[in-house]
């Protein structure tokens, strides 16, 4: 037997509220399969299991608040017998969400019934951008069962786009309302920041590389295939980074109670922006191992669930580095904050066209700024000097990348 | 197929950009600006709004044409010149 616990998806989280069950007492679980959603600073999280067994009975009701470590669900292990079985004693029976009247979730205040505050002042009828109703109209929504956290209750697209579908049924919604989220994603944000200022020595590492070869890599790569089957860029970026980690490994992990801890495989951090305000930091897992086309399919699914609020437990918590990318934004360096306990942080600004000395020549090329935050604590100049030195090799000399 | 007026031809791209970033408030780009940056359209993004745009328009854009994409009246005319070749 053994009990499933509130997960710590992150060094200063405290407790998660239990959104939903995706298990039921009696069911069969996987390892790894998702069994539930938490809601967190860092929005709903979905929880994976890391046991293979039975659901005996589920502990946390959906709705509460639950401190990291607490038993949330015993499971059984194969062939193992329920406590008191034999006596003929039910386990508590949980209701189901499938068979549970849509679960009155305090994180989904905004799901029916609409008692909107604002309703009297429009004469009962709810205020709502032009945009929204027609995203609501798309999607087969009835604006009426959506509240809306615009100014004076009105809907926003916002609304719409977070409202729970209709037809779905079960799922509540997964976020709280835009506002607490937000402010709650801040915050998070603000203590791991803080705590990196606090605490880490930081030094800062840069280089300037010209990105032509790995430019004229990429469009040779792409020339051939459709819009949908393209890498971007950032693809090659993260390689160049995961293949410079498998040689300088002191880059690669966490400082805990006093000590660099190493981190097992190459598990990327990726800072990425959310629309509305805040940031999420998930990891690509075993990126030292993946194709062009696989890494590509990795970081899509990754981008696409962090910003639909679908990340999973164990990206929150695996990465042993992190790299961000602001060149999109039309930066063109970064000095970045090391996320802790990770020990380094690799920033890239812009791709932009440069005087260039070549061959002695001055010419024009597509530039790259490549920088290192690192602790100091961990590691010295040198090491992140190898490190930065091997990224911008890779990263000039894409033949390398994939290696036959 | 008629051929694609001016305003559909627009109404067509934004609502490809709103489906990927539905915050974006696209009249009060600057005119001959770039979007992307404007708009926060980072690699991954523009990507799916290609997609998007070859799924209603039947138009893929190859990379090589992407500087011509640059501003929106850019993507327009570009838009309008495939569909009209």
């Amino acid at each position: 037997m053994s009990e499933f616990r509130m997960p710590s998806l992150g060094a200063d989280m405290e407790s998660g509220t239990l959104v939903e069950w995706n298990i039921r007492p009696g069911e069969r679980v996987e390892r790894g399969q998702i069994v539930c959603v938490v809601e967190t600073q860092k929005g709903a999280i979905d929880v994976e299991i890391w046991e293979t067994g039975t659901v005996e009975r589920l502990v946390a009701e959906e709705g509460d608040k639950v401190p990291v470590g607490e038993v949330m669900a015993v499971i059984l292990a194969e062939g193992e017998k329920a406590e008191g079985e034999a006596a003929g004693q039910e386990a508590p029976v949980e209701p189901s969400p499938a068979e549970a009247p849509q679960a009155p979730s305090p994180r989904a205040p905004d799901v029916s019934p609409p008692v909107p505050p604002h309703a009297a002042a429009t004469g009962g009828r709810r205020r709502i951008s032009p945009a929204a109703r027609k995203r609501a109209g798309e999607l087969g929504l009835d604006p009426a069962n959506v509240s809306g956290s615009g100014p004076g209750g009105a809907i926003t697209l916002a609304d719409i786009e977070q409202a729970p579908e209709a037809p779905a049924g079960p799922r509540p919604a997964r976020r709280a309302a835009g506002h607490d989220a937000h402010a709650a994603m801040r915050q998070a944000i603000a203590a791991a920041m803080a705590r990196s200022k606090r605490e880490i020595p930081h030094y800062y590492l840069g280089h300037t590389l010209s990105a032509e070869p790995t430019l004229e890599w990429l469009a040779a790569y792409n020339a051939e295939r459709s819009v949908a089957e393209r890498l971007i860029f950032p693809v090659l970026q993260l390689r160049a980074v995961a293949m410079a980690l498998q040689e300088v490994p002191a880059l690669n992990g966490w400082f805990v109670d006093g000590a660099f801890r190493p981190a097992e495989g190459v598990h990327l951090g990726v800072a990425i922006a959310l629309r509305g305000g805040g940031l999420v930091a998930p990891a690509l897992h075993d990126a030292d191992r993946l194709d062009p086309d696989a890494m590509m399919a990795a970081l899509r699914d990754l981008l696409t669930r962090a910003r639909k609020d679908r990340l999973r437990s164990s990206e929150l918590t695996a990465a042993g580095l992190t790299v961000t990318n602001l060149g999109d934004l039309g930066v063109d360096s970064v000095q970045g904050v090391i996320y802790p306990p990770q020990v380094a942080l690799v920033g890239f600004g812009r791709i932009a066209e440069r005087p260039w000395v070549r061959d002695g020549r001055v010419v024009a090329a597509r530039c790259l700024q490549v920088s290192l935050a690192a602790d100091h604590r961990v590691t010295d100049g040198a090491i992140g000097a190898r490190f930065l030195t091997r990224l911008t090799d890779l990263l000039t000399e894409p033949d390398r990348l994939w290696p036959p | 197929m008629a051929p694609l007026s001016r305003d559909t031809l627009r109404d067509t791209v934004i609502d490809a950009i709103l489906a990927v970033a539905p915050e974006a408030d696209i009249d009060a780009l600057p005119a001959g600006r770039p979007w992307r940056e404007a708009l926060e359209i980072d690699s991954f993004d523009f990507l799916n709004i290609l997609v998007d745009l070859e799924k209603r328009l039947g138009v893929g854009v190859p990379e090589s044409d992407y500087h011509e994409l640059e501003t929106l009246e850019g993507l327009l005319d570009y838009l309008e010149r495939r569909l009209a070749a």
